[in-house]
């Protein structure tokens, strides 16, 4: 008898997978280190305060309470575990820390929706407290029902920072302005997005219009950022159509698109390229989310930022992948609408890229006295030192000279700014400098963590 | 598009052993190639536990290990960065009466060689080094060890031989060594090939079909330690901690994280590289947890492996090749090579230079394993834990 899938992950993507493999007849173990499921986008509330899932979750409510209905529907057809870590993979085993101990477990079969977290670049300024990434600011508005502060800024590129200030505004915040990175002129290309999806098109266009009736005042082409305050955020600085702008602020959201998260794919022993589109190394893998690694799949947005309906379908499409790869029947005809789906939404990807494009460039002129990696409190100028003193090439060289990616985060934070000031000192293309070998634990965790005797989730 | 390339001497990789002798073959002014399959001081060197001991080595080490610990304070003039190499003292530790004697019969077996061990009983530990837990009899205190950043100190020196005119060649495999008349030739990877008048195998790991081509098999295999560290923590550890008879090994760096060894990693699918396993991360952790209070509320933020090339007897090979003149061996330092590295540097340039040196070498000589019909095992990693480790530590 075979033994049992793990699904890493209880967002858009983990859900519908685990939904497909139950449908199968199979018994998956799902981890997820949220206390419920939904992932990030449809995260649930702490505690119930009231709102409704059109408040919290607006035009995706229906979707968000699908998802939560349909997971709650495989109740006792699979194991769920709640705030659990996946710190260590290696050998067809996981280590997941859960309840205060460490459980390994044996799997067949591995499906990694891991999400993303939001990607930054280093401003002067950025690590003053009041500074949150878009994603924080979400989920401190829809988890816990409150406001990252009286008076916000949102900074940044990507369809988040958009909805997030409209969010913000629609609880009753005061928004003091959106600053967006690209010019006014790439929003042109979201008209060539109409075909493929008119309505979210027309959506964003109707919350930029709302915010603008709601006072809020929008920015395009902003540049040189820099945010200002002694102990907390106080103010935010830039420069537009070379002028000097400043407004007084005591919260700022801030995020340039999202960035996957790829560790777990990395301990698996999955093969990676380079992604130009998302400028990032990703784990190899077939249109059904097959890895370079037999039995392991990576769906949602671990695997390339494709948002929450792509995470969906590669979920399921991925569970699909699994049952056809163990000989059991499975659905070809679905996962070939799946496909075209996701391929549908891989189009409009790129003209949300065009429309929202990464300032990589800011990397350039950092100054020396910003801080680059802020675990390991290492600031660009250091970063360029080491660079030329060592006369490394290679981002790992660069963090076993620099500490840069070293501390608690691994890089999840700096690394993407780091490879590309990486790139620009050493004159390389973004994709020649390498990327950030992942290590267990994946994220830090007790020195106490005892490890359970009992091998669980034997079938 | 191919290159070829003429030099004095050809380093087959780019390890702190290989920088460091091409660093002091420059400075006699030799013409010197260094060549990495991969990155230089990316490996073993690079990626070890960091402590600078001479304390627990054999007894034949010494001479060769003084000579480095005079280079160690050096650093700064030497390679430009002192490499984080702090004389912090090296506190052996004894859980029982029995690891206690041999400590004991240790230092007197050293007396002569001037570490200037001091023997400490339960009291005067609790006294000096009252933030060490319960469960140890006493320790044996060598105040002139202590410990570096291995990351700093091996790509440093690699970066100073470039500089004093190394031609440093990375990602550059050694893809064959030949005899050829009066010197050697070399094929590497991007089409280049070098002729060189001596070759120093110091490939660590990767030693052996080197070796072996030039009809010297040797019984190396791969061992891979094992490494936690935790985050910042107050400065509490002011000492390098090994302990006899096997255990964890550990040490507090200068921005607060506590490095702690012990167990062993295994090799992932390709045996280059490998990772520790999760259940021995977790001992490492909780052995730690217990025999340092404050560490209890402590974080484990990363875990590391490497891959070290070793020796059965536990000694490096050092010393001419049996068979070819002008090629010269330094690997298998199994787990130990870090502080003496340095001096074996200057001990290979001497051996280019003058074909001999006054450190005395012989019992890491490359003949001891003549005759045995060993071969060079790539090694799956299976059984290594049983191998028990000399003096406690891996990687002083």
């Amino acid at each position: 008898m075979k033994g049992q899938p793990l699904i890493v992950g209880a967002g858009p993507a983990g859900i519908r997978a685990a939904q497909a493999l139950v449908a199968a007849g199979l018994r998956p173990l799902v981890v997820d280190e949220a206390p419920a499921c939904g992932g990030q986008i449809y995260r649930q509330r702490l505690i119930p305060d009231g709102r409704s899932s059109r408040d919290l979750y607006g035009s995706e409510a229906s979707k968000a309470e699908a998802l939560h209905r349909d997971f709650a529907a495989l109740d006792g057809r699979l194991d769920y575990w709640p705030q659990a870590l996946l710190w260590n993979l290696r050998d067809g085993r996981a280590d997941i820390m859960v309840e205060g101990t460490s459980r390994q477990v044996a799997y067949d079969g591995l499906v990694l929706a891991t999400g993303a977290t939001d990607r930054t670049l280093p401003v002067p300024g950025w690590t003053l407290p009041g500074v949150f990434t878009l994603g924080g600011a979400q989920i401190a508005l829809k988890s816990q029902g409150c406001a990252i502060g009286s008076r916000i800024v949102f900074l940044g590129s990507g369809p988040l920072l958009y909805l997030v200030a409209w969010q913000y505004m629609k609880a009753g915040a005061k928004v003091a302005a959106v600053l967006d990175t690209a010019p006014f002129s790439a929003k042109f290309n979201l008209l060539r997005g109409l075909p493929l999806f008119p309505g979210i098109v027309l959506r964003g266009m109707r919350m930029t219009a709302e915010l603008k009736l709601g006072g809020v005042a929008l920015h395009y082409g902003v540049g040189d950022v820099r945010i200002e305050g002694a102990s907390t955020v106080a103010a935010i600085a830039w420069r537009q159509d070379g002028l000097e702008h400043r407004l007084a602020c005591d919260g700022i959201g801030y995020g340039l698109a999202l960035r996957s998260e790829t560790q777990a794919a990395d301990l698996a022993g999955c093969r990676f390229a380079f992604n130009t589109r998302d400028r990032a190394a990703l784990p190899e893998r077939d249109a059904a989310g097959r890895t370079s690694v037999p039995g392991v799949y990576i769906t949602g947005d671990g695997a390339g930022i494709a948002g929450a309906d792509a995470a969906e379908r590669a979920g399921e499409r991925a569970a699909l992948a699994l049952l056809q790869d163990r000989g059991l029947p499975h659905d070809a005809a679905r996962a070939a609408t799946l496909e075209a789906e996701l391929a549908r939404i891989g189009r409009f990807r790129a003209v949300l890229e065009a429309a929202f494009p990464f300032p990589a460039h800011w990397m350039k002129d950092i100054a020396d006295t910003t801080t680059l990696c802020r675990c390991e409190e290492v600031n660009a100028g250091e970063v360029r030192a080491a660079i030329a003193n060592f006369g490394v090439h290679e981002l790992n060289r660069l963090k076993a000279v620099s500490r840069v990616g070293m501390g608690r985060c691994q890089g999840r934070v700096c690394g993407a700014a780091a490879a590309e000031l990486l790139a620009h000192e050493t004159n390389r293309g973004i994709e020649a400098v390498g990327r950030l070998r992942s290590q267990a634990p994946l994220k830090p965790v007790p020195l106490t963590l005892a490890l359970t005797a009992q091998q669980e989730a034997a079938e | 598009m191919s290159r070829r390339l003429d030099v004095d001497v050809a380093i087959i990789g780019g390890g702190l052993v290989g920088s460091s002798a091409a660093l002091a073959l420059r400075g006699l002014g030799f013409s010197v190639a260094l060549l990495d399959k991969g990155f230089c001081g990316a490996q073993a060197s690079g990626v070890n536990y960091g402590g600078v001991r001479r304390q627990g080595r054999p007894v034949e080490q010494l001479p060769l290990s003084q000579r480095a610990h005079a280079v160690w304070p050096r650093l700064k003039a030497l390679i430009g960065i002192d490499g984080e190499f702090l004389r912090s003292g090296h506190l052996k530790l004894a859980r029982n009466e029995a690891d206690m004697a041999s400590l004991e019969v240790y230092a007197a077996e050293v007396a002569e060689q001037g570490l200037d061990l001091e023997l400490i009983g339960h009291n005067g530990l609790r006294e000096r080094f009252g933030w060490i837990g319960d469960g140890v009899v006493g320790a044996s205190f060598c105040a002139g060890d202590g410990h570096a950043n291995p990351r700093l100190v091996s790509t440093g020196f690699a970066a100073a031989a470039r500089r004093a005119g190394v031609e440093v060649l990375e990602n550059t495999p050694v893809e064959g060594v030949t005899r050829d008349g009066e010197g050697f030739a070399l094929e590497a990877a991007g089409n280049l090939t070098l002729r060189a008048r001596f070759v120093i195998n110091s490939a660590g790991a990767w030693a052996g079909p080197f070796a072996e081509s030039f009809g010297e098999p040797v019984p190396l295999s791969r061992i891979y330690p094992s490494m936690v560290v935790t985050e910042p923590i107050e400065q509490m550890m002011s000492v390098n901690i090994g302990m006899e008879g096997g255990g964890i090994y550990a040490r507090q760096v200068e921005r607060g994280n506590i490095v702690v060894g012990g167990e062993r990693a295994l090799p992932l699918a390709d045996p280059d590289f490998s990772r520790p396993r999760g259940d021995g991360a977790l001992a490492i952790m909780n052995n730690a947890a217990a025999l340092f209070p404050a560490l209890r509320h402590a974080q484990a933020i990363r875990f590391w492996s490497g891959t070290e090339g070793a020796m059965p007897d536990k000694n490096p090979v050092i010393g001419p090749s049996g068979t070819t003149p002008g090629l010269i061996h330094a690997f298998g330092f199994t787990g130990a090579g870090f502080q003496i590295a340095p001096g074996v540097g200057e001990v290979l340039a001497e051996l280019v230079r003058d074909g001999q040196t006054q450190t005395p070498i012989a019992a890491f000589s490359i003949g001891r394993f003549a005759g045995i019909s060993a071969r060079t095992d790539a090694g799956s990693g299976a059984g290594q834990n049983q191998e028990p480790q000399h003096s406690g530590e891996l990687r002083p």
